[in-house]
């Protein structure tokens, strides 16, 4: 287990308070002028050494995604926008820093924003945490009395604003140029990428999006070292990461762990065990609802860093894990969350808006044992039509989960679902093709 | 896509009050000269909470007018995010999460509640009018869960019986406090707590 020491949210459970006295003795804002008076360079290389990937899914590498900003100011200001829209069904651990470690957040939003020389820094929140964000307000109203933003704040000569921007239930908005969009008093729905935001991102402008996360552990990395955040976890899956566990545990909570930490370490330690008994597991989320789930077999010996899990085909993501233990229908879950896709889908892109329906519609019809033999196989080539073919990785974090459920649960499927199929025919019939135009006999 | 409609019966005109007119120039303050059209977002839902909590299209109409930007623009804003009450709710709006996390945990005892002592359909009055409830998505407190909203708070690690206790208290007009209704603090392992224990006990 990671020692205490090492834990970088050190109120993660909110024992002593998120005010910024507080927050000083736990080291934030103590030397920040320090920081930033070793320059871009320096700060830009020290995050690249210590190998941060970004928390809020995709997992890129944030020093590297830092350089990509200008290294000079042109005619268009620069912005750092932090995405706080985490929607992700099994994460919720942004909330946690929104509410218990704001000044972590914010002392990270002034050094990022040194380093990407951005003078003006908006934070997207979802609307439904309106009282997190309040609670950060007041954080953010805090930092500006003690002089820790605005001009000259924090005494490193650097100019920085801060203001929070609500969504309003849209999960898209967390895809970091539906953010914009979103900023901008638009629909939320994707830009299309190249050009990218650092270049072309809010208002047209060079723009820098990160997770609420990875901006909250760059002060604490900057003073600690990148060596010592390298040292922690494994070659390219360094550091801490707070993992959500929830659904089938004794004691579902947020915990800050190493990376690379066993699986099963993180359910037995810290959520308490599954319900009804490590045997009694039937699969695990890994990374938040879009990542393919992974069978009990695999979960005795993975390791949960963005690697290990892309080896067994599926993600980290957010590190939201979600325990199915066998007293749930595995269908029926995945049904639900095929309906969370139908829902939150932008309706931009045709394979889609359309496709996350039809998912929906035929896992509701398995889950009832109402389909037939050959849509099982038509429900995976429907998952290969959306994947790959939108503007946005909406389309992936859809079909993957349906991926994930006919991958190891195909059995299941077939056992329930053994009704005889509607066309017997076995002629190679596109599926839109309409029932009247069938041979009648089968039809 | 989740499909949204105003309602019928719409009012026909709409004004800021002096205490939202207030609300909204602080808001256009946050962004540059000539982008007025981000604060949107923030202007509906001051228009929300003026208007008990839905959105009429004379607002739309109005908040347009404000920000000097095309009333489609504002209707695409409004209808786009769920958020936005295109029609009446209740003055107490309870959200009840019922994906997966919180529906592996039982979140389906939780609508039962609903419907027992609210009504049989989502988005439907009460019979005093003052509540409606609705299913939504994820609300983003899975390690909580099975868990509602009411209107701005969180209730949490819930289960049917205490959900009717919330219920009632909301019925006879009270504000039940929000947060865990098992006791537990904020996000830790309940009883089983390993970690930052030095703080705990400090």
């Amino acid at each position: 287990m990671l020692k205490d020491q090492d834990r970088i949210f050190k109120n993660l459970y909110n024992d002593m308070g998120s005010d910024v006295v507080s927050a000083q003795s736990r080291g934030d804002w103590v030397n920040t002028k320090e920081i930033t008076n070793k320059g871009r360079e320096w700060i830009i290389n020290e995050i690249k050494d210590s190998q941060l990937r970004g928390r809020g899914g995709a997992g890129f590498p944030t020093g590297l995604k830092w350089s990509f900003a200008p290294k000079e100011v042109g005619s268009r200001p620069h912005y750092l926008v932090i995405n706080g829209d985490e929607s992700e069904p099994g994460t919720c651990k942004d909330r946690d820093i929104l509410r218990f470690e704001p000044h972590k957040l914010i002392e990270g939003c002034l050094i990022a924003s040194y380093a990407v020389q951005a003078h003006v820094c908006y934070i997207y929140i979802r609307g439904e945490y309106f009282v997190d964000g309040q609670k950060l307000q007041a954080a953010i109203d805090e930092a500006y009395e003690k002089k820790l933003l605005g001009k000259n704040a924090a005494g490193t000569g650097w100019d920085l604003d801060i203001y929070i921007h609500y969504g309003a239930g849209a999960y898209i908005c967390g895809e970091e140029t539906a953010l914009l969009e979103s900023i901008e008093g638009k629909k939320g729905q994707p830009r299309l990428k190249p050009p990218f935001p650092a270049l072309v991102g809010l208002y047209g402008c060079p723009t820098i999006i990160n997770n609420v996360e990875t901006i909250a552990v760059v002060p604490t990395i900057l003073r600690r070292g990148g060596k010592w955040f390298a040292s922690l976890g494994r070659e390219k899956n360094t550091g801490t990461k707070i993992f959500c566990i929830s659904g089938n545990v004794n004691t579902p909570c947020n915990v800050e762990e190493e990376m690379n930490i066993p699986l099963k370490e993180l359910i037995e330690v810290h959520a308490g065990g599954v319900i009804g008994g490590w045997d009694n597991l039937q699969a695990v989320i890994p990374g938040g609802s879009s990542m393919p789930l992974i069978p009990k077999e695999k979960c005795e010996t993975l390791t949960m860093d963005f690697d290990s899990l892309m080896a067994e085909k599926s993600g980290l993501g957010t590190a939201g894990i979600v325990v199915i233990n066998k007293d749930q229908d595995i269908i029926k879950c995945m049904a639900r969350i095929a309906r969370f896709y139908k829902h939150e889908s932008c309706g931009q892109c045709t394979p889609c808006r359309e496709g996350s329906g039809w998912m929906w519609r035929m896992l509701e019809r398995m889950a009832k044992g109402d389909a037939t033999k050959d849509e099982v196989e038509m429900l995976g080539d429907v998952t290969n039509q959306i994947a790959g073919h939108t503007i946005c990785a909406f389309g992936e974090g859809s079909s993957w989960p349906v991926q994930g459920l006919l991958r190891h649960f195909k059995k299941e499927i077939e056992k329930r679902n053994n009704l005889d199929p509607i066309v017997q025919k076995k002629n190679n019939i596109p599926y839109l093709v309409d029932q009247h135009l069938l041979d009648k006999k089968n039809a | 896509m989740s499909l949204r409609r105003p309602a019928k019966n719409q009012p026909e005109n709409f004004e800021f009050n002096s205490s939202s007119l207030a609300a909204a120039n602080k808001i256009l303050s946050k962004y540059p000269e000539g982008k007025q059209q981000s604060a949107v977002m923030a202007l509906l839902y001051i228009a929300q909470r003026q208007n008990d909590n839905w959105i009429p299209l004379a607002a739309m109409k109005y908040v347009a007018k404000f920000l000097d930007m095309p009333y489609i623009k504002v209707y695409e804003v409004a209808t786009f995010y769920t958020m936005y009450n295109l029609s009446p709710v209740g003055k107490h709006f309870i959200q009840v999460c019922t994906t997966t996390p919180c529906m592996i945990r039982g979140a389906g005892k939780l609508v039962e509640a609903c419907k027992e002592k609210i009504s049989e359909n989502e988005c439907e009055l009460s019979s005093d009018k003052s509540c409606s409830w609705m299913e939504v998505e994820c609300l983003g407190a899975c390690v909580n869960a099975p868990m509602m909203q009411i209107n701005d708070d969180y209730y949490e690690d819930l289960d049917k019986e205490k959900t009717l206790k919330i219920l009632d208290k909301i019925l006879k007009g009270e504000t039940p406090e929000p947060g865990s209704y098992r006791g537990r603090i904020n996000n830790e392992p309940e009883n089983n707590r390993k970690t930052l224990m030095d703080y705990k006990n400090a």
